[in-house]
């Protein structure tokens, strides 16, 4: 369970949340949405202590994290964060075994069962097969599912992800987002893509301008007269076999096209 | 608009029990096979180690078998008869020259390729090495100026190794210093920094080499710029290998930080790691170790930038196994190359860093090609 209640966080003089507040319940999936520059990303790193409120309080299970230890944290928080790529060659083996490094001491060697963790995680992104290749050498959506199971390999019960879709096709998109629902950990998902937040998240955050201008289902956060007022985009919710579809059309545009 | 009915949604699978979202099963990854492998290098490389000792202490001008050298070590440490079919030449050589050369040889070279190692995690950059701190530089000005304007003021060659070391130290603080703004410090600026800094200090011995009257300044100021283990005393080489074994005790520790560390800041943020805190640590314990190097051989060049690359292509690049490998490697190269560079020319001694240079730069291009992170 994460709790961050009236979070005002900035850079030098300038505040990019403003008292933004969020609650992710045992196993809820959480999508923080808005446009760019609306504070997603500072939100999330809050979340895990990247980046200190300079207001406000971010509770996991009901401890402050602030007063959290690092490993302890990272013990019980798993985070797929956006990174530049390293020149250094490392492989995708060695990569998941990083999950493992907060359950051990710093001198002491990785066992059987930290390996065992690294198979069984790659196995469940179905990645077993690229364990020893390069990290560098993957394609994107292999990029993606090899942190994703880093976080595995972590054991956390809780995860955090910056846009895990970028740069994924769109089957991985959405072959990844189901994954994480059915894991069954509580999760905080920053998503730029509108549809894919309403069918995998059970509740949304959307922010503007660093503050939360609605949060519910996305039944209730997705209308028409929020997503022009924020995004300045018309849009139409339909119902396509039973899933919230939103087709969108510019403001200056008629909504649906008539044929 | 088509209303939507919540419940017509897509139905949620019911999410595993979150105290066990991973299955083990007997797939281990090869646990054993990784494990033996690692130790079986680091077995090979020190027998390879304790071989290269006592055969390059009978490499030179003057040759001597290795199993007189043994011989006449074992008389030494251990006392008892001394009385072999060797001269006293021949035991002078051994103990007061080569001994000490070798070992100081081992050390820098296991301490220069540690801090390539560390360096390269830090600035996640494949062509950082242990002078991109701007410590050679800075320990060539102040040796440069102690040599060329101490000499008249009464600081004499004794306390060369101590103006070579305090330059180091002062060039790492500066760069330290210009790449720490409000407490972040990023590898690009780090990079940069040393750079900079070491282009502004290679200047300066420029300058003082140009300023001053004495035709063998220049000489004597290559010594720092190239390096040389001619100055090797058993002294030096007891302190530097003290400074080597220190700082790969402390990198060990830190070994699992530095592996995030080489992924990314927030890697290592996320796994509970505070990166600007541990680049501070590393850099100032690589600053310590490499000036410690400097002051007794000069600045050795390639050394920490191709060993740390080599060792990687045999045990990959987590630095618990990295560390050891790179040390050994480093030292056994650096051992050899100086070898060479008594015997090529005998009896003229060639710069060190001249022997480095050639052997590392091959190297280098083949590393470059296969190092390719597209490929």
């Amino acid at each position: 369970m994460i709790t961050a209640t009236d979070v005002s966080v900035g850079y030098g003089g300038k505040l990019v949340v403003k008292s933004a507040s969020l609650h992710a319940g045992p196993g809820e999936v959480i999508g923080l949405i808005g446009p760019n520059g609306s504070g997603k990303s500072t939100f999330l790193r809050t979340l895990y202590a990247a980046l200190r409120p300079r207001a406000g309080l971010v509770t996991l299970d009901e401890q402050p994290i602030a007063a959290l230890r690092g490993t302890e944290l990272a013990r019980r928080v798993a985070v797929v964060a956006q990174e530049t790529p390293t020149d250094l060659p490392v492989s995708v083996a060695d990569m998941v075994l990083l999950g493992r490094a907060p359950h051990r001491k710093a001198l002491a060697a990785f066992t059987r069962e930290d390996h065992q963790a690294v198979a069984a995680a790659l196995s469940r992104v179905g990645a077993r097969e690229l364990a020893d290749r390069r990290y560098s050498t993957l394609s994107g959506g292999e990029k993606q599912r090899v942190l994703v199971a880093r976080t595995l390999a972590q054991q956390a019960d809780h995860l955090l992800l910056d846009e895990p879709t970028n740069h994924l096709d769109i089957r991985y998109q959405h072959e990844l987002l189901r994954m994480v629902g059915q894991l069954g950990v509580t999760t905080v998902v920053v998503l730029h893509d509108l549809n894919l937040a309403a069918r995998y998240c059970t509740e949304l955050v959307m922010l503007e301008d660093g503050r939360v201008v609605a949060s519910g289902t996305p039944e209730e956060v997705l209308t028409p007269e929020m997503l022009l007022r924020v995004y300045g985009i018309h849009v139409e919710p339909v119902s396509v076999s039973g899933t919230l579809q939103l087709v969108f059309s510019m403001a200056d545009e008629p909504a649906v096209p008539t044929p | 608009m088509t209303q939507l009915d919540p419940a017509l949604r897509e139905p949620r699978s019911a999410p595993p029990p979150p105290s066990a979202p991973l299955v083990f099963s007997g797939d281990d990854l090869e646990h054993d096979r990784r494990t033996r492998h690692t130790a079986l290098w680091i077995a090979a490389l020190l027998a390879a180690l304790l071989i290269t000792l006592p055969v390059a202490v009978g490499l030179g001008p003057v040759a001597i078998e290795a199993g007189t050298v043994l011989q006449i070590l074992r008389g030494h440490l251990f006392g008892g008869e001394s009385m072999g079919n060797w001269t006293n030449s021949e035991e002078s050589i051994v103990l007061l020259l080569r001994v000490p050369r070798v070992l100081l040889g081992a050390a820098v070279g296991a301490g220069l390729a540690l801090a390539g190692v560390a360096l390269q995690a830090l600035t996640r950059n494949i062509l950082a090495e242990p002078y991109l701190l701007g410590v050679t530089s800075g320990a060539s000005t102040l040796s440069a100026a102690s040599i060329l304007f101490g000499a008249s003021t009464g600081i004499g060659s004794a306390s060369l190794a101590g103006s070579a070391f305090a330059g180091a130290l002062a060039a790492g603080i500066a760069v330290f210093l210009l790449a720490r703004v409000g407490s972040q410090m990023t590898s690009t600026r780090l990079v940069l920094a040393g750079v900079s800094v070491g282009y502004v200090l290679h200047a300066l011995t420029s300058l003082l080499i140009f300023a001053s009257d004495d035709p063998n300044a220049g000489r004597s100021v290559l010594f720092w710029t190239l390096g040389s283990l001619t100055q090797a005393t058993g002294q030096s080489a007891l302190i530097t290998w003290a400074v080597v074994l220190g700082t790969i005790a402390l990198l060990l520790l830190w070994s699992r930080p530095l592996d995030a560390l080489a992924i990314g800041d927030s890697t290592a943020q996320t796994l509970g790691i505070s990166p600007a805190k541990l680049r501070a640590a590393v850099m100032v314990v690589t600053a310590l170790c490499v000036g410690a190097l400097v002051a007794a051989s000069g600045g050795i060049g390639f050394v920490g930038l191709i060993i740390p690359h080599i060792a990687r292509l045999c045990v990959g690049s987590t630095h618990r196994k990295l560390l050891p490998v790179a040390a050994l490697l480093g030292a056994i190269f650096l051992v050899w190359a100086d070898v060479l560079a008594r015997t090529a020319l005998a009896p003229q001694e060639l710069p060190l860093g001249i022997v480095t240079a050639l052997l590392g730069a091959p190297l280098l291009f083949v590393l470059v090609r296969k190092l390719n992170p597209t490929q």
